[in-house]
């Protein structure tokens, strides 16, 4: 892989041939500028998604948010202006950019049929309707609407959530709003572990 | 627009002393200090110099230590070393200190390079490599005591920290400074860093009974714009062969007084360079070569 | 955390156990880094290991995994025996002075009163408070006999003991029954010698440890403060909220809580896993910390009944006892879940929520997928088969699912468990289960909130859009719900009313705007409602400015009473970006928002004496203004405003008793009203304190054939702790260039000693084996952990970073031996909070 820092450099520097023993042509060096590379790109303020002590970051993206301006990460720092972290950044914070912009990324719905060996790709309506449909046959095959002693438990203990721990807090409501009102119990997550 | 004053150029390689009318302007010299009794070998510093500079990864491969690789690379400038050290009452102490170029005062490199404006010295202490004008002749290697600059076998060029000049050169801190979490790395004038490196010395010896706490700032490469505090100033070598004395092969050096009133060509003092330091330091050293596995530790 | 990040730059002194900050906090650890530079303060370490934390500390102590309360009931001991305690804020801000009623018998055979043998559980009537007055100087009674309580209705249970109205104290602290005389006999035995002996730490490191960290209560004074900052490496044990209790008492015997510099802090490991326990994430509780129904709440009143605590406090003292306002958390939460469908009439819609009467937590979950009673799963961002412990029941029980539904960015070990290492095509084949795998979004494509480890709610902002297919998380989890309900509504079913009646009158309800969710979590006025003491209205519709607002009359929604005030008229109290700190204290009241009601520092009124003035003047949090008859300072009183000291009301608001905890009365812990040392389920030696009773006695195995615990005489000789690196997070960096730059591959941390007696160096590979399975990486071999004398005899630890799996980039390259850390780690769990026993289990170990 070409290593190309240096394409950063607006200014020529001449070199090589043709100069005199005391032959310092300034000029060039003098005028050498680099250009930062964020200088112009998008600021976004976020918040790290790794560890509790949430350091603000600043994600830099192409573009100035024109709308034919795709916007994609070009730099992850930290954001200043934070009281907590004060621009400072960890290993795993610094390479964010890597997880914004990763080949590893999941791209399209899939589904893994019984007995199969690989992926399918599915639909997201497909997917959709397919997941409504077997979460609604468990909540109806495991509903308990009383206990053995005839009390209201309105439970249904054949579906469990577990959640993530970068799930947002509003994300975390809608969760326990939709699953509560399926009756879920085993109601977890990456906070008990 | 940059901030010329910062990039003021102060020497050039491949040609001897400052440049003319150098030093008619104020400048302030810039500076890192690192302090490893601070240090938590986070290696954020290492993150942000990659990700700063877009540098493409290499692989690394486990070897018995937390350090992410033996030796700094062309396309990795910023290294924690990582030691452990046996003190005299038998436990353990785990030594971290960030490796990168130490910006020298009087830059080896610099002395060393014979290709006109590969090696550049700004008058604010960073000393900086272009690589457009870069012959690959590697000089730069062997005229450095701190065993920094890395040929790349592909582009035939050398790099090195620049100690993010295009950042300094719009008034920002560099890259690792700014990532740094428990601020055992700071940025500013030399003087400001010596101060702070002196008081935090100080602090060290009378307030945590660490004695031979002190600042390492070797004066036999006219100082460096990267200095440290160590617990042990008296070892430096034990923070992963951080020079005691670090010294610039005299035959870099000789040819400035030598020739300095009647400079020859290029090629007559690329010769010579070459020849003198065939003569006192043997060929060129090879790529460090990484100890084989088990006998690191850290 | 009771303190914050920032104010940790407050403290004289650090103990930091359990965690290891420099590492998994290294922007946090910047905080202690400067107390050490501008207050010349200490930092004391106790690990297993010398991390990179310990390499920054002044005194390090290589503890054995799993033994810390052995240690620190040593240094409460080390305390009281010194008088380095706080001794007017243990009087009256801690129940050192209340009584406990005759019949509770301290653990000297490591059990307390009351336990029964065969359920493995305690009946906790005698560890309560005794009714009664100011004893003070008064001869010691016993305790008096119980009313008899009136005849039972055939058929109902008998009402559980609740807290005497009315707590006798003993203001000299000489009775025999008072708080801190059991204390004092309870940690008696935790002797210089017995802490060598079980943690390993030799008795002279354990003194000059115990002398330093005490040291900041030299003879009474109370201007120093100590913290104590401790992570997973205290959750993760048979045993782990107990020794967060015994931090928490060691600090308030100190007078350390509710002070800058101060407190207990959890250093929480995720970014928003705090706001997922405020929010509820986990079986137990409903949004702010609500506790969930039971079935024998037959009603609403029965519920609020049994969850409301009423009033329980030495008489002459005052008590705010917040928590009785927990009707009206109640109802507004149930209006917000299900709107006009909440009506006095139906109960506020009570009954729309399930009622739980077992434990529902993790590893029972996975404990009753894998014995078939959960069929369907949901896997939003959460990797249960790396996560473990125990990962290969986890995916045996996903074996026997019927579908699984993973929410993920990368692919990962959970949506691709059909494909673990060691499952061949055959048994594929046999695998039913339908695994749907969704592209989720990552963290800077969705805007939303997290909660920092400081309670801090911050806002994020969208940088990028979702990449290819990949859709907001938010989307598909809620077209997931409204899809469910189109086929309630369409085909009827099982209890439909509540899934009908959840509310998600967003604009797109099938996309909610998390901004609009935020304000109803914030919650708002559903009719005017007047406050009759400052006379102002707030109108019907209108966001409201704090919790104090709730009502239980069905004229408020919130979504969690905690987070009320976050988001109000005012606008997004949680998107500010105020950077001014005039105090200079750290607090920046302007950024962000906290909970509750954005204080920084919790219990901060016990930062003064009893009169209101603060125990340091140049630390000032809030004080008690005479002439305004007001708390008031640099952070918001964590206090009722008015309440003069005069008044002795206690600083510890969230307890009826509204002091601090050092004997926790009735069913508030499980095990034991104070913490007592017990070994971890697989540990090295017998309990020394009491042979008979090594192991918490409440802790309950598993039964399935999976479920397997090891001993030494099965070989398994070696105390194996697990950890993360500051270089890798989770199983998620595994996915990320930059970071298997920095740690490429595996590895296991063997001490030098260890090593050569097995004859491997570093880099060579190493099997280990635990009595569940067995992980192979290279060898770190390592001075950093010495050989342990554990009661004399020698033994060896070894540590292992858990973040690698068979997905990632290493493993895709075939670097790594696929297997898993948490293979080996057993299936226990603490019986307070329902963590696995991560730390400190036993394996063997030998060249691969």
């Amino acid at each position: 892989m070409e290593f190309s820092r240096r394409t950063f450099i607006k200014g020529t520097v001449l070199g090589g041939a043709g100069f005199s023993a005391l032959g310092f042509d300034l000029t060039p060096l003098h005028a050498q500028t680099q250009a930062l590379k964020i200088s112009r790109a998008s600021e976004t303020r976020s918040t790290c998604p790794y560890c509790a002590v949430s350091c603000g970051v600043i994600i830099y993206t192409l573009g100035d948010k024109a709308k034919n301006a795709i916007p994609q990460v070009v730099h992850v720092e930290g954001d200043p202006d934070h009281p907590i972290n004060r621009g400072t950044l960890c290993p795993k914070g610094s390479s964010l950019e890597q997880d914004i912009l990763n080949d590893r990324r999941l791209l399209k719905p899939q589904v893994r049929r019984p007995g199969s060996d690989h992926w399918e790709d599915i639909s997201w309506d497909q997917a959709y309707t397919e997941i409504a449909q077997r979460v609604k046959k468990t909540r109806d095959e495991t509903f308990l609407e009383t206990d053995t002693q005839g009390r209201t438990v309105n439970r249904c203990e054949g579906i469990a959530w577990t959640g993530g721990c970068t799930d947002t807090n509003e994300f975390n409501y809608l969760a326990v709003k939709s699953m509560r009102s399926l009756g879920v119990c085993y109601l977890e997550n990456q906070a008990r572990v | 627009m940059a901030d010329r004053k910062a990039l003021q150029v102060e020497m050039i390689s491949a040609h001897p002393g400052p440049v003319p009318g150098h030093g008619v302007q104020r400048n302030l010299e810039v500076c890192k200090l690192v302090d490893t009794t601070t240090c938590i070998g986070c290696k954020a510093c290492e993150v942000a110099c990659v990700e700063w500079n877009d540098m493409p990864f290499s692989p690394t491969t486990f070897d018995n230590t937390y350090q992410t690789m033996p030796e700094t690379r062309w396309n990795f400038w910023n290294l924690i070393k990582f030691n452990e050290h046996q003190k005299e009452d038998g436990t353990i102490q785990w030594l971290m200190r960030k490796d990168q170029c130490m910006h020298c005062a009087d830059p080896g490199c610099l002395a060393a390079c014979p290709a006109d404006g590969a090696i550049v010295k700004y008058a604010n202490g960073i000393v900086d490599f272009n690589q457009e004008n870069c012959i690959g002749c590697e000089f730069c290697i062997s005229g450095c005591p701190f065993n920094i600059p890395r040929f790349n076998p592909e582009t035939k060029r050398v790099y090195k920290c620049t100690l993010c000049s295009d950042r300094v050169g719009e008034g920002l801190e560099p890259a690792c400074i700014k990532a740094c979490p428990t601020g055992c790395l700071k940025f500013g004038t030399k003087d400001d860093m010596k101060f702070i490196a002196e008081e935090r010395a100080k602090q060290l010896r009378e307030n945590f009974g660490i004695e031979k706490a002190g600042v390492y700032d070797p004066q036999s490469v006219g100082g460096t714009h990267v200095i440290y505090v160590l617990h042990d100033a008296t070892d430096p070598e034990r923070y992963g062969g951080l020079p005691k004395n670090p010294e610039i092969p005299w035959s870099y050096t000789v040819w400035k007084w030598l020739f300095k009133p009647v400079l020859g060509t290029f090629a007559l003092f690329g010769l010579l360079g070459v020849c003198l330091h065939y003569v006192t330091a043997g060929p060129r050293r090879t790529q460090p070569e990484p100890p084989r596995k088990g006998e690191r530790n850290g | 955390m009771t303190n914050g990040w920032i104010d940790i730059k407050n403290t004289d002194m650090m103990l930091i156990m359990g965690g290891n900050p420099a590492e998994n906090h290294p922007c946090g650890f910047k905080w202690a880094i400067e107390a050490k530079i501008h207050r010349n303060a200490k930092t004391i370490v106790v690990d297993p290991r010398l991390t990179r934390t310990a390499a920054n500390a002044d005194m390090y102590l290589q503890i054995r995994a799993g033994a810390d309360i052995a240690f620190l009931g040593g240094l409460i001991r080390y305390a009281i025996e010194n008088n380095r305690i706080a001794k007017d804020y243990l009087l009256n801000y801690t129940n050192a002075a209340f009584i406990i009623k005759d019949g509770f018998k301290l653990p000297e055979d490591g059990l307390y009163s009351g336990f029964d043998a065969e359920k493995k559980v305690y009946d906790k009537k005698t560890w309560n408070y005794e009714e009664g007055g100011d004893l003070t100087g008064k001869p010691v009674a016993a305790t008096p006999p119980e009313k008899t309580p009136p005849p039972l209705k055939a058929g109902t249970p008998p009402p559980a003991p609740v807290l005497p109205q009315k707590i006798a104290f003993d203001l000299s602290l000489q009775h025999p029954r008072c708080v801190y005389q059991l204390l004092k006999k309870q940690y008696e035995r935790y002797t210089p010698e017995m802490v060598e002996r079980i943690t390993g730490i030799p008795k002279e490191q354990f003194l000059k440890a115990a002398d330093l960290f005490t040291s900041i209560r030299k003879d009474g004074d109370m201007k120093k403060v100590a913290t104590i900052i401790y992570a997973v490496g205290w959750t993760q044990h048979s045993f782990g909220t107990q020794i967060i209790r015994t931090a928490a008492m060691l600090q308030l015997l100190m007078g350390n809580v509710g002070r800058a510099g101060g407190g207990v802090n959890a250093l929480r490991g995720h970014s928003n896993i705090q706001g997922a326990t405020d929010m509820a994430g986990i079986f137990d509780i409903l949004p702010g910390y609500l506790k969930m129904p039971t079935p024998t709440d037959v009603d609403l009143a029965t519920y609020l009944k049994r969850i409301t605590p009423g009033q329980a406090k030495p008489d002459p003292w005052d008590s705010f006892n917040y928590w009785s306002n927990t009707p009206k958390f109640t109802v507004s939460l149930l209006k917000a879940m299900y709107g006009p469908a909440a009506t006095k009439e139906n109960d506020w819609a009570f009954n729309h929520l399930p009622k739980i009467d077992r434990n529902y937590s993790w590893v029972n979950l996975w404990n009753d997928m894998y014995e078939g009673k959960v069929k369907g799963i949901f896997a939003f961002g959460m990797n249960g088969v790396m996560i473990g412990p125990d990962s290969q029941k986890n995916i045996d029980a996903l074996k026997k699912a019927d579908w699984l539904v993973v929410c993920e960015i990368y692919p990962d070990e959970t949506s691709e468990f059909w494909r673990a290492p060691g499952i061949t095509a055959d048994e594929v084949k046999k695998i039913n289960t339908t695994v749907y795998r969704l592209p989720g979004a990552g963290f800077a494509e969705k805007d939303g909130t997290f909660v920092n480890s400081a309670r801090w709610l911050q806002w994020k902002n969208v940088a990028v859009p979702p990449p290819g297919q990949a859709r907001l998380d938010q989307e598909i989890l809620a077209t997931i719900f409204l899809k469910v309900r189109e086929l309630y509504q369409k085909e009827g079913g099982k209890f439909p009313d509540p899934i009908l009646h959840a509310t998600f009158s967003y604009t797109n309800p099938y996309n909610p705007s998390l901004a609009e969710v935020a304000k109803e979590i914030n919650g708002k006025a559903l009719a005017d409602i007047t406050d009759p003491k400052t006379n102002t209205t707030i109108k019907a519709g209108q966001q409201l400015p704090g919790f104090a607002w709730l009502k239980d009359d069905g004229t408020t929604l919130a979504g969690n009473w905690l987070y009320c005030g976050s988001w109000t008229e005012a606008g997004a109290m949680i998107q500010r970006r105020g950077t001014e700190d005039p105090s200079g204290l750290g607090i920046y009241p302007n950024w962000g928002w906290s909970w509750p009601a954005n204080r920084r520092v919790l219990y901060n009124r016990a930062s003064c004496d009893l009169n209101g003035k603060p125990w340091d003047p140049s630390r000032r949090q809030v004080w008690w203004d005479e002439a305004k008859q007001s708390w008031v300072g640099n952070d918001v009183p964590d206090f009722k405003v008015d309440s003069s000291p005069k008044d002795h009301m206690g600083p510890f608001i969230m307890n009826p008793e509204g002091v601090g905890r050092l004997f926790v009365p009735l069913g508030a812990m499980a095990d034991g009203p104070f913490p007592e040392y017990y070994e971890p389920i697989e540990s090295p030696i017998p309990n020394l304190l009491h042979p008979n009773q090594s192991n918490n006695p409440v802790v309950k195995r598993y039964k399935t054939d999976m479920d397997k615990y090891g001993t030494v005489e099965q070989g398994f000789n070696v105390i194996c702790t697990t950890y993360r690196l500051t270089e890798h997070y989770h199983y998620w960096t595994k996915n990320n260039p930059m970071n298997v730059q920095l740690v490429p591959e595996p590895f296991i941390e063997v001490p030098t000693e260890l090593a050569n007696q097995m004859g491997i160096r570093g880099g060579e590979k190493v099997k280990v084996t635990s009595a569940r399975s067995h992980y192979i990486a290279k060898a770190m071999v390592t001075r950093r952990i010495r050989p342990m004398k554990i009661d004399g005899k020698e033994m060896f630890q070894i540590g292992i970073p858990i973040h690698w799996g068979f997905r990632g980039i290493a493993e895709d390259e075939g670097k790594t031996a696929k297997t898993l850390a948490n293979e080996l780690t057993p299936t226990v769990i603490d019986p307070n909070a329902f963590t696995p026993e991560f730390k400190g289990f036993l394996v063997k170990i030998e060249k691969a």
